[in-house]
């Protein structure tokens, strides 16, 4: 047989998985996307009707989906740099030449990001519990009045966002601990040399050192933080108010609770492009910094 | 100098609390008898520790049911995931085929769709091939991943092309160059990638609750969920169910972190 058989015997299988469960759906979503496929079509396909961009059109005068977009963004735009400082920081720590067993330490922060979301925001659930939650009775012993966390549409939000922190704090520590090996130790030799104290050196050899890698943990961190889903799910179902309505929770619910499969379409591309176009304008702006 | 290191091992002992707080706190809770946990101040330990929450967990939630069903699917997604992805990986860095720069190419595009915009067709394509609510359907979206695919060309990359050309000349078929001589070199990475998919299995949980509707098919997480919603109240209880769904990634990351943590990190540098 030739090399050429065997390069199609090799890739074929994964290729035909790929292009049946995934490349056909997704264009498929985008046929769906301008039809009212609901559940009448699922019945029966004549019910189907195309109906040009109205879903999209209907979207935008639909406040519910204005709302899970303002929600979604809230939370990638608090909640990134957020996580991104918390793990710096703590890969810079755990970079220190003073810190000792640093072996157990990254294993110590790397546990929560292995865990399963719906069972950690169970346990965080409780711990952000109105009453009985050990972070309201810390904040007790501070002399802070309880906070109705996940009942109080300002502060659900915020929870969630600490939870997310907590959760993703450990993957990025430990991609940036990577980054933070490569920077070469005669840099930080030469910068105290100079007399540049901690912060100089942070801001002038550290983040300059690691930037590709910052910008690449960034990336993935939005593409994930926009996925939210399972947190709110389990953890508010979306309320207090709405406030913490993602725009892929609407789209569970508009596809797979009320079963409008071409308006949830029309959520999902419209996710889609806002990933795409934040991806585009990170790498735009890191793109102009490095030149 | 000795000042600063020691805050810096302050702080790295703080923020260790702070990570495994609510892991170890779990499993107290869990051991609670019922009610326990809902006085204040907030009780740290049990004071009569009981396994009741895990026996009713089995007897009447059905968790060991739940329990096989996360198990036989993590493992059958990483059966077929890495039979699927390693072989094509291989194929894009070391076997010549028509079309591959261009796939190649298409590949590295898609990556950026996320699942998501998948999902509703999918869903619709598994109707009609009677996927819905059994277990196929839930494997179906991890059998092949571009991501998986890319990892695995990155490490086949690194296998000496002479070595496969001697293996040629010596009349070996491509099936057993790839089998005795690029299997073994890339153990490592297959390992990590094992456990990444693995990981990703175990702790899915969108697409299950789309995919399933008998209770009886639920993984931990879609069943951990439902339960949650049933027994908001129930604190204990519920602290056993995530210690049930915890744990085995937990004692898995523990047991096989060496080649987890260096698949990431290696990753993260190149890319």
């Amino acid at each position: 047989m030739s090399r050429a058989v065997w390069g199609w015997l090799f890739a074929g299988p994964a290729l035909v998985v790929i292009v049946v469960f995934f490349l056909l759906p997704v264009l498929a979503a985008l046929v769906l996307s301008v039809t009212d496929y609901d559940l009448y079509a699922i019945a029966s396909i004549h019910n189907v009707r195309f109906v040009g961009l109205r879903n999209y059109a209907d979207l935008l005068t639909n406040p519910l989906f204005w709302q899970a977009l303002g929600n979604t963004v809230y939370f990638v735009v608090v909640g990134v740099p957020l996580s991104l400082a918390a793990s710096l920081g703590g890969a810079v720590l755990l970079h220190a030449k003073t810190a000792r067993y640093a072996g157990f330490f990254r294993t110590a922060y790397f546990a929560p990001s292995v865990t399963t979301v719906v069972a950690v925001a169970v346990i965080w659930r409780y711990l952000l519990h109105t009453r009985y939650g050990l972070i309201n009775y810390a904040l007790a012993q501070l002399g802070i009045a309880p906070i109705d966390w996940l009942g109080d549409p300002h502060w659900a939000m915020p929870a969630i966002i600490l939870f997310a922190v907590w959760k993703n704090f450990g993957y990025n520590l430990v991609i940036l601990l990577a980054a933070l090996g490569t920077i070469p130790a005669d840099l930080y030799e030469a910068a105290e040399l100079d007399g540049a104290g901690a912060w100089a050196q942070f801001r002038h050899v550290t983040v300059p050192g690691i930037r590709g890698t910052l910008v690449f943990v960034g990336i993935l961190t939005v593409a994930g933080y926009f996925q939210l889903f399972a947190e709110p799910y389990v953890m508010t179902q979306g309320g207090p108010a709405q406030s913490t309505l993602s725009v892929l929770y609407l789209l569970y619910d508009e596809g797979f609770k009320w079963w409008n499969l071409g308006r949830a379409s029309a959520v999902a591309f419209v996710l889609f492009l806002l990933m795409y176009a934040t991806a585009l304008v990170q790498a735009k702006f890191t793109q102009e910094r490095a030149s | 100098m000795r000042r600063r290191g020691l805050w810096v091992n302050a702080l790295l002992v703080v923020t260790a609390a702070i990570t495994l707080f609510p892991l170890v706190w779990m499993v107290a809770v869990s051991l609670m008898p019922t009610g326990q946990s809902a006085t204040y101040p907030p009780p740290l330990w049990p004071t009569h520790p009981t396994f009741a929450h895990y026996r009713e967990l089995w007897s009447h939630a059905g968790m060991a049911r739940h329990l096989a069903n996360s198990v036989l699917l993590a493992v059958l997604s990483t059966l077929c995931a890495l039979t699927l992805n390693v072989a094509a990986g291989y194929a894009f860095a070391k076997l010549e085929f028509p079309g591959r720069a261009r796939l190649e190419k298409s590949l590295l595009a898609a990556l950026v769709i996320p699942a998501q915009v998948a999902m509703l067709p999918l869903f619709l394509e598994l109707k009609a091939l009677g996927l819905v609510d059994t277990y196929a359907g839930v494997l179906v979206p991890s059998l092949a991943g571009i991501f998986s695919i890319f990892l695995v060309r990155q490490a086949a990359l690194a296998i000496p092309g002479e070595l496969i050309d001697a293996a040629r000349l010596d009349g070996a078929s491509e099936w057993t160059i790839y089998t005795r001589v690029a299997l073994p070199l890339m153990r490592p990475m297959l390992v990590t990638l094992a456990v990444f998919t693995f990981l990703g299995s175990w702790n899915d949980f969108l697409w299950p609750l789309i995919v399933l509707n008998d209770s009886e098919r639920y993984t931990l997480p879609v069943a951990l969920a439902a339960l949650s919603r049933e027994h908001v109240q129930d604190n204990e209880l519920m602290m056993a169910g995530s210690v049930v769904t915890v744990v085995p990634v937990l004692v898995l990351f523990l047991s096989l972190q060496r080649y987890y943590l260096a698949g990431l990190m290696a990753g993260a540098v190149k890319g």
